[in-house]
């Protein structure tokens, strides 16, 4: 970007809370550095600049693209492939392009029954004509198109190519602030890189481990852990033993464990098989009714527990269901 | 669900020292077994990270077997323990994603079992016969003919754009 | 350094093995296959490429090729992984960038349909391709062996292997768990065939060891743990009190005269509990080392604080008596370690109806043993528990061997023994004596002469299995005196019931009680029966699965005494090979930390049972120490941070493999 006046930004939402726009703010007072530094061409949320000015730019005329969320529905595969066409370094932005995240976890139940849920079981929704959301819908005045809800959610980069990943759900400022200096300084790693760190969350935390032996799993409610040892040691699923660090710990630090919203460590794809092989590995017994009778009491959910942010990027990407509809 | 002319394929982590040296001792016996099983020889059952056996699902195993020595006779000790206490993790994630945790198997065999090997595999071979092609990889293939969907939508993207222009 | 994509060179070799792979795999078509594989810069079949040419055919084409990956589709790796290894690096390749595909074990002779062999063929090769293209050469690593052997068990077996190593000039440390070598050797009168009085035999090279330089004799001590590995293992050895400080004791016994009890009245385990001994005793008064041993359990001075303590007195200025004497640890590093640590003498009482231990005329063999030796309870003298010499004496064979309900197998000395006891009895009591066998097994040099030496003493042959034992008519169910063996005699055909005032059962051998704790002490397996487990049962007779643990004797399955002495040679002289070799090649596959990637969570440092992982408290991360690490990879699949790295087995290989196995199918 050297000789250039200013570069150019987007900044997109598909399938995510929302939570890393925000994040994006919360870098402070360093977002006017960041407007120093770039034109921001797109930005739906907060920019007034719409697809249509997107597809008219030259390909690869966007030099950063932060993209955050997954892709479920047919638009945001479009945006995805279109934002990918005209950005020279597109970066999966925050856990739900990464790996998925909770959007992702819904790969544990099918377009169906995300239906039957939202549009009429919650408590909340009146729906006695049974509406539901239609790809195309006949109107007097021709055919109005809504995008189709795919039955398995994608990661970013099972869509289009991604050159870096920043995690997190949502990344943490800093390390926000450190992805876009090394924008800046052209001081980016290998492309299809993680901007981050390469280590655990245990690097971060200050508690202290001993021995892992686990005769008994915990749910968090069901103890008050000790505000020094280990929380696994404790008992209790902490993900932090397989987790991206970068993040400072904060979860454990409180005594909560970390649910692994940084995803899995350098080099390592699938999130939840390194948790589950290492748990298992502590489990203390070597008889299999035990074993067993350890894992079912104490992990009821073994996909929610292990796989809560990386599910669609993990090797079986889904659960098998049904997946029959008209 | 099964089907005719069904062809299952097998992966099996064979550990070196017993269930490896077994597979080797039913050749050189020639017992004759299911030809639908492919080897990969780890040192020890201790090895076989669950990712591998995720991996070989993933890319297009119908079955995963995973053998080791007997427990007490681990050349490595205890570390078939762990190859114990990670199947059963294994199973119950399995079951949760709707993969019937029989595609899994774990056999304890030891260097002199050739012959016990070749049943387990042959039974193994058998039972997911009954139960099926799994085909994951087509499981997030999605029926909504996403590529129809990404065609419709670019199209009327396109179309918009030349209304403006 | 690694090799970037595009400058591998992979060389495949198809072996024919002569018929063996190519009469069922279709050589020429899997060739043709890896041709087609990334990266395969050529592939030939020959008929056998572990031949001298086909070893040069590699070579030649490593330098002529530029190969820089080799993959052998031909046996088992256990086979052959070597010799093509040596191959490469030969011809200046790293040994560890070849590669064997399993066509021939897994696939050639498994298989009937040839379509279905070449499929899977092609899907070992592919996968082999795949995986050597990952492989990343590595150094041969090295440790110096201890020049120093263990033995454990003193008995024959334990015995002669400590000798043998230490005439060649290596130091021993033999431990027995007893107060005294000899073992069961030294509990016998006479050896079969050739009726050599057992001390006779046994006692000089008990005194062989007791004197020997180079043997460190540990008796009333047993093997609490090992550590480490071939070549470097470390042996802490518990050594119980004897109260009595060997260094000092001359071995005079005239502590046991001066003892306050003025009778034995304490059954010695030696003598069968036949004799009795005081709270100061010594098994046999050959005992090696000559030292008496107190039993804290009897001792007033111990169990009671309270004594005269006449075997001090008598003791005087030696002053060897140490009434404070503790338990104490020592720890011992040693090259090789040969187990010795014999058998027990079946128990027949779970067999009711043989009566024993409720008929005191039923005796076990080792009973009788004890009662025909000279130094015995009896002085040698075979006499009922009345005193009385036995008229009629019934002899049962396989007591617990070859049945179903206790051992099916043959404990192969029991014919023997029994042949030799009956030899004896006739020979001290001129008693009638009834053999009553299933099949008599007299295999062995001299066997069958001896039997017929016996056959012609005059001793009875019933071809039969003892059904029951009753307590003659008229004796009441105490038995006293005589007894009567019903036996269904086969070569009469008829049901024959015989009168004796003796009967002698020909018990198995069996695992000692605590081989399991001791096999898993040692890092060694087990037979179903319970014997330990030798590497080969006929290519590797003394070695175990744990490198540098040898067996030898009847721990690792019944035998007679010429086939201990063998086997402890053989084992003494596997142990000098090692470790006179001066250093040991390490396993190749160890496992490593990624140190930046580690973050020091500890999950696997509980996980290596050879203590090779530890935590570097100081940098936060673990630490592998690769002499120690065998290369089993459990840390390395249990790793959450995939920090842990395994040498040949990285995850990159083994995915590469995996897929490879997948996409070529």
């Amino acid at each position: 970007m050297n000789g250039e006046p200013k570069g150019k930004l987007a900044l997109y939402w598909a399938a995510s809370c929302g939570g890393c726009e925000i994040a994006v703010l919360a870098i402070n007072e360093r977002i006017l550095d960041v407007d120093a530094l770039f034109d921001i061409v797109f930005w739906p949320v907060a920019v007034d600049a719409k697809v249509h000015d997107v597809e008219k730019m030259a390909d690869g005329s966007i030099d950063v693209c932060l993209f955050n969320g997954g892709i479920r529905t047919s638009e945001q595969e479009y945006m995805a492939r279109l934002l990918r066409k005209k950005s020279k370094v597109l970066v999966a932005f925050g856990s739900c392009a990464h790996e998925g995240c909770i959007p992702g976890l819904a790969n544990s139940t099918s377009r169906r029954r995300i239906f039957e849920t939202v549009y009429h079981e919650t408590p909340s929704t009146e729906n006695t004509d049974h509406v539901e959301p239609q790809p195309s819908t006949a109107v007097p005045e021709g055919t109005l198109h809504l995008p189709v809800f795919y039955d398995t959610l994608r990661t970013l980069d099972q869509t289009v190519k991604v050159d870096y990943y920043l995690p997190g759900c949502p990344p943490e400022a800093d390390r926000i602030w450190d992805a876009i200096t090394a924008i800046v300084e052209n001081n980016l790693p290998p492309p299809g890189s993680v901007i981050g760190a390469e280590t655990t969350v245990c690097q971060e935390c200050p508690r202290k481990r001993n021995e892992k032996k686990v005769k008994k799993f915990y749910r968090t409610w069901e103890i008050i852990p000790d505000e020094e040892t280990c929380l696994l040691e404790q008992g209790l699923l902490c993900c932090g033993i397989a987790t991206r660090a970068g993040c400072g710990a904060r979860c454990p630090q409180v005594g909560s464990p970390c649910i692994g919203c940084y995803g899995p460590n350098e080099g390592i794809h699938d999130h939840g098989a390194r948790m589950m092989a290492a748990l298992a590995s502590t489990i203390d017994s070597n008889d299999p009714e035990e074993i067993d009778r350890i894992i079912r009491d104490g992990i009821p959910d073994p996909v929610g527990s292990f796989y809560r942010f990386g599910l669609a990027a993990s090797h079986l990407r889904r659960k098998k269901e049904a997946m029959i509809e008209t | 669900m099964s089907e005719n002319g069904f062809k299952p394929r097998i992966v099996a982590f064979l550990c070196n020292w017993c269930s490896y040296t077994a597979s080797d001792l039913a050749g050189t016996s020639r017992v004759k077994y299911s030809p639908r099983v492919r080897m990969i020889r780890v040192m020890c059952s201790g090895r076989v990270d669950p990712s591998f056996v995720l991996k070989a699902f993933a890319l297009g195993a119908d079955g995963v077997l995973i053998a080791g020595c007997h427990p007490g006779d681990c050349h490595y000790i205890e570390q078939n323990y762990k190859t114990m206490r990670r199947h059963a993790m294994l199973r119950y994630f399995l079951e949760q994603m709707g993969i019937q945790p029989e595609r899994l198997r774990l056999v304890w065999a030891s260097a002199a079992e050739g012959q016990y090997l070749a049943e387990s595999i042959d039974q193994f071979v058998a039972d997911v016969q009954k139960l099926g092609p799994l085909r994951w990889s087509g499981v997030w293939e999605d029926p909504w003919r996403r590529e129809d969907a990404f065609d419709e939508i670019a199209a009327e993207h396109a179309e918009a754009m030349e209304v403006q222009a | 350094m690694i090799t970037s994509d595009e400058t591998l060179r992979i060389g495949v070799y198809v072996c024919h093995c002569g018929s063996n792979i190519a009469g069922t795999v279709d050589v020429e078509a899997l060739t043709k296959f890896a041709e087609g594989l990334p990266h395969v810069a050529l592939a030939r079949h020959y008929k056998y490429m572990c031949s001298d040419p086909g070893q040069e055919l590699v070579k030649r084409d490593i330098v002529e090729f530029g190969l820089n990956r080799i993959v052998v589709a031909a046996c088992s790796p256990n086979l052959h992984e070597a010799t093509f290894r040596r191959a490469a690096e030969d011809a200046g390749l790293n040994r560890f960038l070849v590669q064997i595909a399993n066509i021939r074990e897994q696939v050639a002779w498994v298989t009937e349909d040839r379509q279905e062999a070449l499929e899977k063929a092609e899907s070992h090769l592919g996968a082999a391709v795949r995986r050597v293209a990952r492989h990343v050469p590595l150094q041969r690593q090295f440790v110096r062996i201890v020049p120093r052997a263990m033995v454990v068990g003193g008995g024959i077996a334990g015995i002669q292997a400590a000798l043998t190593l230490a005439e060649a000039g290596r130091e021993v440390i033999l431990v027995e768990r007893e107060p005294s070598i000899g073992g069961h050797m030294a509990m016998f009168d006479k050896t079969f065939p050739t009726l050599d009085c057992a001390a006779c035999i046994l006692t000089p090279k008990m005194t062989a060891v007791k004197l020997h330089p180079n043997i460190k004799l540990l008796t009333y001590s047993t093997v609490e743990s090992v550590e480490g590995s071939v070549g470097n293992f470390r042996i802490k050895v518990k050594r119980k009190p004897r109260y009595i400080d060997e260094s000092l004791c001359v071995g005079c016994m005239q502590c046991i005269d001066g003892c306050a009890f003025t009778r034995a009245k304490f059954p010695n385990a030696f003598d069968q509990g036949l004799g009795l001994r005081k709270p100061v005793w010594i098994p046999f008064p050959q005992a090696v080392p000559p030292v008496p041993v107190v039993d804290p359990e009897v001792c007033l001075q111990i169990a009671r604080g309270k004594c005269k303590q006449g075997c001090v007195e008598a003791c005087g200025e030696r002053n060897a008596f140490r009434f404070d004497q503790q338990e104490r640890i020592e720890e011992y590093e040693v090259g090789a370690v040969v187990v010795a640590t014999g058998f027990h003498a079946f128990d027949p009482s779970v067999i009711s109806y043989y009566g024993y231990g409720k008929y005191p005329n039923v005796y076990t063999s080792l009973e009788v043993e004890r009662l025909l030796n000279a130094g015995g309870p009896t002085s040698g003298k075979l006499v009922l528990r009345d005193g009385s010499t036995p008229k009629r004496v019934g002899i049962i064979h396989c007591v617990g061997s070859r049945d179903a309900n206790y051992h099916a197998y043959c404990s192969r000395v029991c014919c023997m023994y029994a042949l030799k006891l009956a030899h004896l009895v006739r020979e001290k009591t001129e008693a009638e004596v009834y053999n009553c066998y299933i099949d008599i097994r007299a295999a062995g040099k001299g066997f069958e002469e001896f039997y017929n030496r016996v056959q012609n003493e005059g001793v009875q042959f019933v071809r039969g299995k003892v059904a029951d034992i009753t307590p003659a008519a008229g004796q009441g169910t105490s038995a006293e005196g005589g007894l009567v063996m019903k036996v269904d005699d086969t070569l009469l055909g008829s049901i024959r019931e015989i009168n004796v005032d003796m009967v002698i059962l020909a018990v198995a051998l069996e695992p000692q009680a605590d081989a399991n704790q001791v096999r898993r002490t040692f890092g060694i397996s087990c037979s179903a029966e319970g014997f330990f487990l030798e590497k080969h049962p006929k290519l590797a007779p003394v070695n175990t699965a744990n490198d540098g643990v040898l067996v030898a004797g009847a721990c690792q399955g019944a035998k007679d005494i010429p086939d201990t002495v063998a086997q402890a040679d053989a084992a003494a002289a596997k142990a000098l090979a090692l470790i006179d070799a001066g250093q040991i090649e390490l396993e190749p596959n160890t496992a490593w930390i990624e140190e930046d990637i580690c973050s020091g969570c500890k999950t696997c440092i509980n996980l290596c049972p050879y203590q090779a992982i530890r935590a570097d408290e100081e940098r936060k991360i673990a630490v592998v120490d690769p002499a120690l690490c065998k290369g089993c990879g459990t840390c390395v699949a249990a790793c959450p941070s995939g920090a842990a790295r395994q040498h040949l087995f990285g995850d990159e290989q083994i995915s590469e493999e995996l897929e490879g196995l997948m996409n070529y199918v």
